[in-house]
């Protein structure tokens, strides 16, 4: 069936990756511009990288977001995984229903919302907001895409090999540790990945929970956008994607080196 | 050895109550804290800030900080149930300001949605029908962007768009047009914005459903006569039907809420609800009003929400 994998298709892949990638290509290669102007072309230059490093707010910003993003996409991702686990392994619990409502939910409701309604919890409970808050904010709304990333892992997962080793008489929680858990790592670092990209890219729930000194970069580009276009925020931009590339593409690597390992030790399992 | 036997056992039925032996104790008391730590967690930080929201979108506006009038603590609870007034809600009703800006949004979200589909499907289809050697590369493709910030996308199509930009830049230069198009602060480039920024959303859900249909339904209707674009319609499109729902969701959703896109490429004339209460918010401090526009707001979701809940869970109960 794949030998007529006509022409139209191929026009139709092409054309739509163009439309996903011409833009971002197009902001790097500006960020390298001589010209002040983002949209003229004037030669090749880094300067806009020199005083990227010297605009003492932006790597401040930079530096909140950072830890922002480590520290909430670690406890969302334990968090997320809990929730995979709760809903593949226990279908039958009181609540379960608006347990799994509460964790899709947040996957399409709108930012604006979700900001609001935790800024005004955090004033009603007479938390400070800052960098406490944000926190805890991108914990909430970034455990359930890693539940959802987890899940999908869970469900094609061969539940026998537990049982085999509970039969063995393995406690539940050795058993997860020991086959459960190496089993759907690469989904949870790929949930991680996910949690730690979500709360550093994002803007409407931060801008709500944040206080002052918690200022993260996308707010701070924000704010800069807003008076105008300028190259220093296409550098700043870009380094940003190359922050992400960096880690998708190692990402990516480390699992496909996991998985020729894996295959190589049940060869070798089936041999001996 | 009979100690480890019995605690095996009692192991596989975790999630049952388990006779009170310590370590079959320990193995319930963890299962159960697999599910109650999410969903203390989610109830307290999703759940409640809701109720919040409703509560003080009842409340007056207070010019102290915070800007309303406390309806909180189990004292003043009925106090408040007899102060509660719905003179927010009244004042939406008043100011056509926000019914437009209601309606105004879900039909941006709804064209931007349906032109999302319209580009989304020829990717997701040609992506199903391509080698399947190469059909991890082309997924990992569409993901990618996804990777890359939102506010950094929306971002880049300034710099395309602009009256002096990059794109009528290219048409004045090859002579397509001889006055460069205004774009840039109208619903076109909303429109733009929004279809890029969700396009994977819609890529993903059509092309898991598409991979998975049988084409030598279509060879067999082929067969038997049946011309290529009625077998799209008769077989193709039906069997994708719920990519195409989860897909639809996924963007109409949060697009109907959408603040960055609207801000950034819509300039100052549009009114789209999301901005609307983030003005109210953040400009006029007005936090009983956003509250209501943000319940509004959310009624308005719920039928979709439910219909994308519902068609999440029965690919679950598919996928098990």
């Amino acid at each position: 069936m794949s030998g007529n994998w006509s022409r139209f298709n191929i026009a139709s892949i092409v054309l739509g990756f163009a439309f996903l990638y011409l833009p971002i290509v197009l902001l790097v290669i500006f960020s390298f511009n001589e010209s002040k102007l983002v949209t003229v072309w004037g030669g090749f230059s880094t300067k806009w990288y020199v005083s990227l490093f010297h605009n003492q707010g932006l790597m401040d910003a930079a530096w909140v977001t950072l830890r922002v993003g480590v520290i909430s996409a670690t406890v969302a991702t334990v968090l997320g995984t809990l929730a995979a686990l709760a809903l593949t392994r226990y279908t039958r619990f009181r609540g379960r229903i608006l347990f799994s409502g509460m964790v899709f939910a947040p996957l399409v409701m709108p930012e604006v919302i979700t900001g609001l309604s935790l800024l005004l919890l955090f004033v009603a409970v007479g938390f400070d907001r800052g960098f406490l808050t944000v926190t805890l904010a991108h914990i909430t709304f970034s455990m359930c895409f890693v539940a959802v990333v987890v899940q999908s892992r869970l469900m094609t997962f061969d539940r026998s090999l537990e049982e085999a080793a509970m039969d063995l008489g393995a406690p539940p929680v050795k058993t997860f540790f020991q086959i459960t858990l190496p089993v759907i790592l690469p989904a949870i670092v790929s949930g991680w990945m996910l949690a730690f990209t979500l709360s550093i890219d994002d803007l409407v729930i931060s801008s709500f929970t944040s206080g002052p000194g918690a200022t993260t970069l996308p707010m701070k580009i924000y704010s800069q956008v807003r008076l105008g276009v300028t190259p220093e925020i296409n550098a700043a931009c870009t380094l940003m994607i190359a922050v992400v590339a960096v880690g998708v593409i190692a990402a990516s690597v480390a699992n496909k080196r996991r998985e020729v390992q894996r295959a190589r030790d049940e060869q070798a399992a089936q041999r001996g | 050895m009979a100690e480890t036997a019995v605690s095996s056992s009692s192991g596989l039925a975790a999630a049952q109550p388990a006779p009170a032996t310590s370590n079959s104790l320990l193995n319930a008391i963890t299962s159960r804290l697999v599910i109650i730590v999410p969903y203390l967690w989610l109830l307290f930080f999703f759940l409640i800030p809701f109720a919040i929201v409703f509560k003080i979108s009842l409340s007056q506006t207070a010019i102290a900080m915070p800007p309303y009038t406390p309806v909180f603590g189990v004292d003043g609870f009925f106090d408040a149930l007899s102060q509660l007034n719905f003179d927010n809600y009244v004042w939406l009703t008043e100011d056509a300001l926000y019914f437009n800006a209601y309606v105004s949004s879900v039909i941006i979200a709804a064209i931007s949605t349906f032109l999302a589909l319209l580009i989304a499907y020829p990717i997701a289809y040609g992506m199903a029908r391509a080698p399947t050697t190469i059909r991890p590369t082309l997924l990992m493709l569409v993901i990618l962007p996804f990777w890359t910030s939102f506010l950094i996308r929306v971002y880049a199509w300034i710099g395309i768009l602009k009256p002096e930009g990059l794109l009528n830049q290219v048409l004045l230069a090859t002579g397509i047009i001889d006055e460069p198009l205004i774009i840039l602060n109208t619903h076109i480039a909303i429109f733009i914005g929004i279809v890029y920024s969700y396009l994977p959303f819609m890529v993903l859900p059509l092309y898991s459903s598409l991979e998975k249909m049988d084409y030598s339904l279509i060879e067999a209707a082929q067969d038997l006569g049946c011309p290529p674009i009625s077998a799209f319609w008769k077989i193709t499109f039906p069997l994708s039907l719920p990519g195409v729902v989860a897909g639809c969701m996924l963007v109409f959703i949060p697009a109907v809420g959408e603040f960055v896109i609207p801000d950034l490429l819509g300039g100052s004339e549009t009114l789209m609800i999301g901005k609307t209460l983030w003005n109210e918010f953040f400009n006029n401090r007005d936090w009983p009003v956003s509250s209501a526009v943000a319940v509004i707001l959310l009624l308005l979701l719920i039928v979709p929400i439910m219909i994308f809940q519902s068609a999440q869970a029965r690919a679950q109960e598919q996928g098990r």
